[in-house]
């Protein structure tokens, strides 16, 4: 108490000074915004400005990002692969209600999932989200439907290729328009299109979807790695 | 430079954000704090919609819905087990 009341003390004090300096609501004093606003849709026919700006103004950084998720995949799949693996599975979900909602739900998940992905550039959404949204409705299965189902569709000899087809995707893109004569991941290639529909945006629509193949595949291999050493040995009910 | 100032509903869903943090710090048992935090991720998303921010929402979407809840009951499973 004698520390952690002086401590709370400071910590609210610079809390409240933090805050009370800050621009008033609405008050938006960067540049950069208003900039991308007016050039992103004349310079790269995209009509939704944040994936330009991921997926192309600040293209490298977002490579750097998708090669951060390749190596925290692999690190997890290092440390975990290693042990032994049991083949008894668990037996299905009992209530029928779970799952046939379950199974609606996951389809209905995949659409928007793949909705998002292949709109990323055009309407809100994206590589990374709709990626997120088609691993969880395939994760789905494992939670409405048995083990058996799920094993067969999170194989590592489908999820490991798509994972690396997905990053290297991302700079093979890149390595085009450098070869191309352009500096490296310039969006040059493919034409502009026209804004608003799914041919626009030039290289952005292909970037996107390494995205979403490496996002998608690297959460399904993190969910299959932690079920497999997790899940599988207390539900089979072997001793831990 | 756009102004913009808090309309009610903004404020609401920020008063609802304050609310949702709170009751999330108070829980206790982990099991209860996962579904807590996913209803706590939901309100921030509506948050972020509100504030007009859709790609910052579904990302707060799919993280706190999806990616979030599922290590943490690993991690819950894992710990009842021991």
């Amino acid at each position: 108490m004698l520390v952690f009341v002086p401590a709370l003390a400071v910590f609210g004090g610079l809390l409240v000074w933090a805050v009370v300096g800050l621009p008033d609501f609405g008050h938006y004093v960067g540049p950069y915004g208003y900039l991308l606003n007016q050039v992103a849709l004349p310079e790269r026919h995209m009509t939704n400005v944040v994936t330009a700006v991921v997926f192309d103004y600040r293209g490298f950084d977002t490579l750097g990002e998708e090669f951060i998720l390749l190596g925290a995949v692999t690190g997890v799949a290092l440390l975990l692969r290693s042990q032994e693996r049991g083949e008894e599975v668990q037996e299905g979900i009992g209530s029928d209600t779970v799952r046939v909602v379950g199974i609606v739900l996951a389809g209905a998940a995949l659409l928007v999932g793949l909705w998002l992905v292949a709109f990323g550039f055009v309407t809100p959404g994206g590589g990374f989200q709709g990626g997120v949204v088609v691993a969880g409705a395939i994760f789905c299965v494992f939670l409405c439907a048995d083990f058996r189902a799920w094993r067969g569709m999170s194989s590592q000899t489908v999820l490991d290729p798509l994972e690396g087809v997905g990053a290297a995707g991302y700079v093979v893109i890149g390595l085009a328009a450098l070869v191309s004569g352009y500096p490296f991941l310039t969006n040059e290639l493919f034409g502009p299109g026209v804004p608003g529909t799914l041919h626009s945006g030039g290289t952005g629509p292909f970037i996107n979807w390494s995205v979403a193949f490496a996002v998608s595949a690297g959460i399904l291999i993190l969910f299959s790695e932690f079920l497999e050493e997790y899940i599988v040995p207390i539900a089979a009910g072997a001793e831990d | 430079m756009i102004v913009a100032t808090l309309v009610p509903l903004q404020a609401t869903i920020l008063a609802l954000v304050g609310i949702g943090a709170t009751v999330l710090v108070l829980t206790r048992d982990p099991l209860r704090m996962t579904i807590v935090s996913g209803v706590y991720g939901w309100l921030l998303t509506l948050l972020f919609f509100v504030l007009s921010a859709p790609d910052v929402a579904l990302s707060m979407l799919v993280v706190s819905s999806v990616g979030y809840p599922v290590i943490l009951l690993v991690a819950v499973t894992r710990s009842r087990n021991k």
